[in-house]
């Protein structure tokens, strides 16, 4: 692979700094209630304390999931998917400004949802199942959001279209492949909400629908909901392929496979949203098998990018001089923070795989739905997998987008590995507390019906969130700090963008994994299947019964 | 091109690949024989209702217990901002209950601790599940989804006598 010459100008790295903002700020808000919510499970309820500003438990725990799942996911995603399809066609934006409006228009709706959040008038959960009734000015700032991100996906197409005409015949680089198809998924994905919001939320929070149905919404929610959380992993899966080999002194193990999982992502993300409602009595119970068939075909594309990953780190831990079977493990560089957070992120989603199995397992999933083994799980992939890969990435993206140092490398290892350790105790108390029976969503140091049985793990739930909470805060101090040094890097400290170069030339990859066509229509037939029947027979019978309440 | 292409497949990611199949082939059958051989099933459609006048009218008007024949009930249940209708049930050790819940208000949970029995209550729709009962004891059921500020106190028992 050729050295490159290009440079991301100085105000596209602005423009993507502008999206870390506002993910960290949202990040650091969102983050003071996870622990609140621990330390209360442990007996020691803060809320009581911040009261004239917070009004309750679920107040915070809705500002924790909006915050921290919706925001800072989506805000640094768009930001790294900038630099990842601009850096990998070495190209400028083909609309710029169509980019900005985008992102613009995400900031706007972030505010217009965030006021009614920090006035209570929108305590409804990051699932805002109706008929719970949010401030109408909610749905509209999460449906500008969203907006906002399409506009930006957009602007990635229109520069990946330019580039092809002018380089036809070869291989879409790796990163940008994999962030287009992120972005493609997200859109695909975002129709199921943008059709609950458009058709029923807004309308009904603004007087003009007498109610909604709370069953067809649920449906409309879930074939957005769990294709979110690949839009959340993915952008890690990209670090994780294709620049954390480069930072263990590795190679991408199989650029082949790491396409067609990919392609594999695309076709299975969507059609499987059934899979969080088995517990559901609006969905048809055959529908309920197809799509835990469906989500478990996820596992294999998820084997796939187990294997390759691993395998390339393997190849850095060798080059490294690492030995034998598990010699290469040590030879790694775990004293570069940015790598140590990612293979702690993929440590800790090997265990989140494994109860996301569980979750998936049709009637297996009545002993956990609606449990604490739920947030427990999704800690390990969303608040792990995907935030402490976020973190690592930004170890080298903070530096290389400002030109500063990294603020106490020592330090942002230490946060990695508090994060690692915080987690693992927090989502085991939580996986078995909620074996034990422990519903999710619920202040359980006031629930009436919590055994002492619980107790000690509810104990550990605090602790490990205590813990979190430090390493969080300390990550937030390392990137403030680093982004507002005086100082401007040395040359020869300047950070690079890292990008693994495959083993094998992509040339050689087969074409029919950069073709988009075949891909789409299937994607689009595999929905069709697996949603269009249930879709329509629930639009069909819709019943407009359900007037909204707030009871908060 | 000159280059020639080919997907570069590993032995190894072969054999992996292989067994991870096998793996999700094997997990499908254990699901499968657990819902259809032994019966442990998720709720499926049963009624839709209005939930505007379900507190009124029809069975829900009147919740609780129906014994159908000896050791054989029906449960009807409302669950609703933030109780249950009834709070207790009482039926001997042995019985098998087939409980139908709905609400008349928000969204909410009924999960029977101990027991496989774990649903979503949603307005407008009736959720179903049948639980045998073998050993005697106190089986809470609580409400496993947030349904406003007194969800965390939502909670009822059924009371299985020796």
């Amino acid at each position: 692979m050729s050295v490159s010459t290009y440079e991301i100008s100085a105000s596209d790295k602005r423009f993507i700094g502008w999206h870390l903002i506002f993910a960290v700020v949202a990040l650091s808000v969102g983050s003071l209630f996870g622990p609140l919510q621990a330390f209360e499970h442990a007996g020691w309820d803060l809320y009581p304390y911040i009261q004239p500003l917070f009004k309750s438990y679920y107040q915070g725990l809705t500002l924790h999931g909006v915050l921290n799942a919706l925001v800072w996911t989506t805000f640094f995603i768009t930001g790294f998917l900038t630099l990842t399809v601009i850096y990998g066609l070495k190209r400028d934006l083909r609309y710029p400004k169509l980019n900005r409006v985008g992102f613009w228009t995400m900031v706007v709706g972030l505010v217009m949802a965030g006021i009614p959040l920090l006035l209570d008038e929108a305590s409804v959960m990051y699932t805002f199942y109706p008929p719970l009734q949010a401030h109408w000015a909610f749905y509209l700032g999460l449906t500008l959001v969203v907006v906002g991100s399409w506009l930006e996906g957009w602007g990635f197409y229109f520069t990946y279209m330019a580039w092809r005409k002018d380089n036809p015949g070869v291989r879409t680089p790796f990163i940008t492949f994999a962030s287009l198809i992120t972005m493609v998924m997200w859109q695909i994905a975002t129709i199921g909400i943008a059709a609950e919001m458009l058709t029923q939320l807004l309308p009904w929070s603004l007087g003009l629908l007498p109610g909604v149905d709370p069953q067809l919404n649920r449906t409309y929610f879930w074939f957005t909901g769990h294709p979110l959380v690949y839009f959340w992993l993915l952008p890690a899966y990209i670090s994780w392929y294709a620049m954390l080999p480069k930072q263990v002194g590795g190679k991408l193990f199989s650029d082949s496979l790491a396409r067609l999982a990919f392609w594999l992502f695309l076709l299975l993300s969507v059609p499987l949203g059934f899979h969080h409602q088995y517990v559901d009595p609006g969905v048809p119970e055959g529908w309920k098998l197809i799509h835990a068939m469906l989500t478990y075909t996820v596992f294999f594309p998820s084997m796939l990018t187990a294997f390759t990953v691993i395998a390339s780190l393997e190849t850095g831990g060798r080059a490294r001089g690492g030995k034998g079977w598990l010699g290469w493990i040590w030879a790694l560089p775990w004293k570069d923070p940015s790598v140590a957070a990612q293979l702690f992120a993929g440590i800790l989603f090997m265990f989140g795989g494994i109860s996301g199995l569980v979750n998936a397992s049709y009637n297996i999933n009545l002993v956990v739905h609606n449990t604490t083994w739920v947030p427990g799980h999704f800690h390990l992939t969303v608040a792990s997998a995907v935030t402490l890969s976020f973190m690592g990435i930004s170890y080298w993206l903070v530096p290389y987008l400002t030109g500063k140092k990294l603020w106490k490398p020592k330090w942002a290892v230490i946060q990695a590995w508090l994060w690692f350790i915080g987690m693992l105790i927090f989502s085991n108390a939580m996986h078995v507390v909620g074996l034990l029976g422990a519903p999710r969503r619920t202040p359980l140091g006031l629930a009436p019906y919590v055994p002492p049985e619980w107790s000690g793990h509810l104990l550990r739930v605090g602790i490990g969130g205590g813990i979190m909470f430090v390493s969080l805060y300390l990550y937030v101090l390392i990137i403030a700090k680093t982004a507002f040094s005086k100082k401007k890097a040395e040359v020869d400290e300047q950070v690079e963008i890292p990008v693994a170069e495959a083993r094998h030339d992509p040339q050689t990859t087969p074409g029919w994994l950069d073709r988009w066509a075949v891909w789409l229509v299937a994607t689009f037939a595999l929905i069709l299947v697996a949603y269009g029947p249930q879709l329509v027979d629930q639009i069909i019978n819709i019943q407009l019964t359900s007037p909204g309440f707030k009871v908060w | 091109m000159t280059t020639k292409e080919s997907m570069h497949v590993d032995p190894y990611e072969r054999t992996w690949i292989i067994v991870s199949v096998l793996l999700l082939v094997l997990f499908f059958a254990a699901v499968t024989v657990a819902g259809l051989a032994m019966g442990i099933r998720v709720p499926g459609p049963v009624a839709r209702v209005n939930p505007n006048t379900v507190a009124q009218e029809g069975p829900f008007a009147e919740p609780g217990l129906r014994e159908l024949a000896p050791g054989k009930y029906e449960a009807y249940v409302l669950a609703r901002t933030w109780q249950y209708q009834p709070r207790e049930l009482t039926v001997p050790v042995g019985s098998t209950v087939t409980f139908f819940v709905t609400s008349p208000d928000v969204q909410h949970g009924f999960k029977i601790q101990d027991t496989n029995a774990n649903m979503m209550v949603i307005p407008g729709q009736i959720t179903s599940l049948t639980v045998h009962f073998t050993r005697p004891g106190e089986y809470e059921y609580i409400c496993t989804e947030y349904c406003g500020l007194g969800h965390g106190a939502m909670f009822g028992k059924v009371i299985v006598t020796p």
